[in-house]
């Protein structure tokens, strides 16, 4: 019992008020709450009026609106992510880059866009249904091995070269026309 | 005090019996974790509040604008981790003004004087600056763990400060994060010698990275186990680091394609991915493919048996080429894809993926009016194949009742249920009928609901269903939907659980707004945008609420030409509980009433 005084019964004292304020208004929050409701049905009468004006004002501009307008973001899909796939499909400022095809011993030509392969694999396996050939392995040191015909181009400077010793981008932009010659020519 | 009655031995000392209380609550507190108990606990009384108080270790900020840093950093003295979340998720499609708030500025600075021991920082949607991150970097020397999820405002220079001040950090994670390209190299900012980075994401930054130093910083990682690339990194760099780090759990692979500075022509004909992805035994999560090249995708083959997670949401591949992946995903539970995999990729994923839990279907179009490659094929193949499922967002051209409300017999326990039927008032597409009854049985059969987005053509049937039935509903997505008033009292009068509710475009007006009045103090927030509230109904609420931050955003002619603006000369309805007075960082065109 002589405990009783410095047992802080303050601290424990269940309330209805939240316990992180200080001072013993006990109205709290949610009673404000409920005034705001009946201020709320008592200015409705007067509201209403307006209100429903504004509906019929808005109404009138609903059905004016163009059926499919665009409208700013929809469908919900952020602008990253639509920026990220909309490279995907034409790029329209970049021209193509056609050049002409020749294979020994076939009599006619084919004309190709080097600007649609994204590096030497795709253009050689192109090239190889297009003429129906095999081109054979790659390596730096020996060039193709294992076939007889052998991809070419001839360069800027009018010289015959080997695809697929320079790096792609260097490629596209130097190739003036492609050959593929006979092994046996060589 | 105890000393009175000396034939007692108190426990510790002369202390007051109040404060053997307090230290032996402290003690048990601390156990407490989950936010939610914490907060119950702080209202029992003076004594409870306190001792919570400091012992909350871990901050969660709902809305950074609802308590000041001042406020929050005095009544929690020792924080260690903080997480604040910034703009409403509608900020994301671009209808609010660029710079309306959500600085993290005041929040650093305060917590720069009151927590220098501060390990973690999660921001969503907020704003930040070079500077924000170099005082972070400045002021926390035990810093450990940053993740930014749809942020902006910063670029390179702030990270490299992170990155060469933190010497104790373990997570450094960018998600969906806009950087700008300050031509710093911060990958090289990271120290010498070996680090304890656990987790580096940056799969969302839009500039090129030093990859020498990357490649360094990997091999001097030891406890790297989640990595994320971005997207100008090649197949062949992924190469070279999954050989130096086998040990990951969680890969973003960058483009998954040849760069197109190909040297020579051999150069990705003889690395052996496949081995390179064999040897990674711990591999659970999977993502990226930013720029996939197909026909490297069988060189995942070997980790699909172990992953639980898989992104292909910017992967542009076709039903084919999707299933001959999927068909080894059994333990799948997370799933996102581009809709190019077709109503037959979903088809697929019913068959080879039991556990799934999570699935998002992101359209490769999103335009309205085409034809969509999913439809309620998919959706209905889903249900009857993934009965676990817990969570689906899923864009479509079209829909039906059927396949929706079969869903919700399927799936009992999905918690989230996100439908985006692109066309706006789409009927469904055989009866013509609204798609009320879908959305009802939603509400209706998945009694763990807490998360809902709806879109099609509906009447004010649909809300009557949701006030009736949705009753853990704390997150509700409307857009284009319901015929009146009554369809937004439905919500407000009957989902006891709402937190959060983002309205746009719909005939909700200020008679509906009234009607939640005794609501708003008890949500997060309301967003109405292009909806029929008036100016007059604002001020309203605003006048009677005093603790209720009333925002009217008008757009400004750059931002937003498509916008019509509306009589009152404002398009959006942002209000949210709020200790503090009005903000003093709001632009022009926020007014705040």
């Amino acid at each position: 019992m002589a405990f009783e005084g410095d047992l802080n019964l303050e601290a424990t004292e269940l309330r209805l008020g939240l316990p992180g304020t200080a001072d013993h208004d006990k109205s709290g929050v949610t009673k404000s709450n409920k005034r705001g409701l009946q201020q709320a049905q008592s200015s409705d009468h007067e509201e209403s009026n307006i209100v429903s004006n504004d509906e019929n004002k808005r109404d009138h501009q609903e059905s004016t609106r163009p059926a499919k307008a665009q409208v700013v973001g929809w469908p919900p899909i952020r602008s990253y992510r639509k920026n990220c796939l909309q490279p995907k499909k034409a790029e329209p400022e970049s021209a193509g880059v056609y050049i002409k095809v020749s294979m020994d011993g076939v009599p006619y030509l084919r004309k190709i866009d080097l600007k649609i392969y994204k590096g030497y694999p795709e253009l050689l396996k192109d090239l190889e249904d297009m003429f129906k050939f095999k081109a054979g392995e790659y390596s730096e040191r020996e060039g193709y091995n294992g076939s007889e015909f052998v991809p070419t181009y001839e360069d800027k400077d009018g010289d015959w070269m080997l695809v697929g010793d320079v790096p792609w981008n260097m490629f596209i932009t130097s190739c003036k026309r492609l050959r593929i010659m006979k092994g046996s020519e060589l | 005090m105890a000393e009175e009655d000396g034939d007692h031995q108190p426990l510790r000392g002369s202390d007051p019996p109040d404060q053997v209380l307090d230290t032996v609550l402290e003690t048990v507190l601390q156990f407490l974790t989950c936010r939610q108990d914490r907060n119950s606990a702080s209202l029992v009384c003076q004594s409870w509040h306190r001792a919570e108080a400091l012992t909350r270790s871990e901050l969660f900020i709902g809305n950074c604008y609802a308590v000041s840093p001042a406020r929050a950093t005095a009544r929690f003295p020792r924080v260690e981790s903080i997480y604040i979340k910034g703009r409403p998720r509608f900020a994301d499609f671009n209808l609010m003004p660029r710079n309306w708030g959500a600085h993290f500025r005041p929040w650093v600075s305060a917590m720069s004087r009151a927590y220098p021991w501060l390990e973690k920082v999660y921001l969503k949607r907020m704003s930040l600056t070079n500077d924000d991150l170099a005082l972070l970097a400045d002021s926390f020397r035990q810093f450990k763990e940053l993740e930014l999820v749809f942020c902006e405002g910063f670029g390179t220079k702030g990270l490299s400060e992170i990155a060469s001040k933190c010497r104790q950090l373990r997570v450094l994670d960018l998600s969906d994060t806009e950087v700008i390209d300050d031509a710093m190299d911060w990958i090289s900012s990271f120290p010498e010698g070996e680090t304890p980075l656990e987790s580096l994401t940056f799969d969302c930054v839009e500039c090129e990275i030093n990859f020498e130093a990357l490649e360094g910083l990997v091999a001097r990682s030891p406890s790297l186990k989640k990595l994320r690339l971005n997207r100008y990194v090649s197949i062949r760099q992924l190469y070279q680091l999954l050989i130096k780090a086998p040990q990951l759990t969680h890969l973003g692979t960058g483009s998954f394609s040849q760069s197109e500075n190909i040297q020579h022509l051999d150069d990705n004909q003889d690395l052996d991915y496949h081995s390179a992805f064999a040897a990674c035994k711990s591999l659970v999560c999977l993502s990226g493919f930013k720029e996939v090249m197909p026909e490297y995708l069988p060189s995942i083959y070997p980790v699909c048996a172990n992953l639980t997670s898989l992104n292909f949401s910017y992967t542009n591949i076709n039903p084919q080429q999707f299933r001959s992946v999927i068909v080894h995903c059994h333990k799948l539970q997370n799933l996102w894809l581009l809709d190019t995999v077709c109503d037959e990729g979903l088809q697929a994923v019913a068959a080879s993926c039991k556990d799934l839990r999570e699935l998002r279907v992101f359209p490769v179009h999103p335009d309205e009016d085409i034809e969509g490659p999913v439809s309620e094929v998919g959706l209905q193949a889903i249900s009857e194949g993934c009965r676990k499922l817990q969570s689906i967002l899923y864009f479509c051209q079209r829909m039906t009742n059927e396949a929706v409300i079969a869903m919700s017999r399927n799936c009992p326990d999905l918690v989230v249920f996100r439908l985006c039927i692109m066309g706006r008032h789409q009927p469904d597409h055989v009866t013509r009928k609204p798609m009320d009854e879908g959305f009802g049985a939603i509400v209706k059969n998945c009694r763990k609901l807490t998360r809902l987005a709806v879109s099609g053509l509906l009447t004010d049937k649909a809300f009557s269903y949701i006030g009736q039935y949705g009753k853990l509903v704390r997150t509700l997505s409307v857009a284009f939907a319901g015929d009146s008033d009554m369809g937004l009292r439905y919500v407000l009068e009957g989902c006891p659980r709402l937190q959060k509710l983002e309205i746009r475009d719909s005939p909700f007006g200020d008679e509906a707004l009234w009607a939640g009045a005794h609501r708003y103090y008890n949500m997060r927030f309301l967003w109405m945008s292009s909806c029929r509230v008036s100016r007059l109904g604002c001020q309203e609420i605003a006048r009677s609420m005093p603790h209720l931050v009333v925002e009217l955003l008008r757009y400004e002619e750059e931002d937003a030409p498509f916008v019509e603006e509306d009589n009152n000369n404002f398009s959006v309805l942002y209000m949210y509980r709020s200790l503090e007075q009005t903000r003093n960082d709001a632009p022009e065109s926020v007014t705040i009433l």
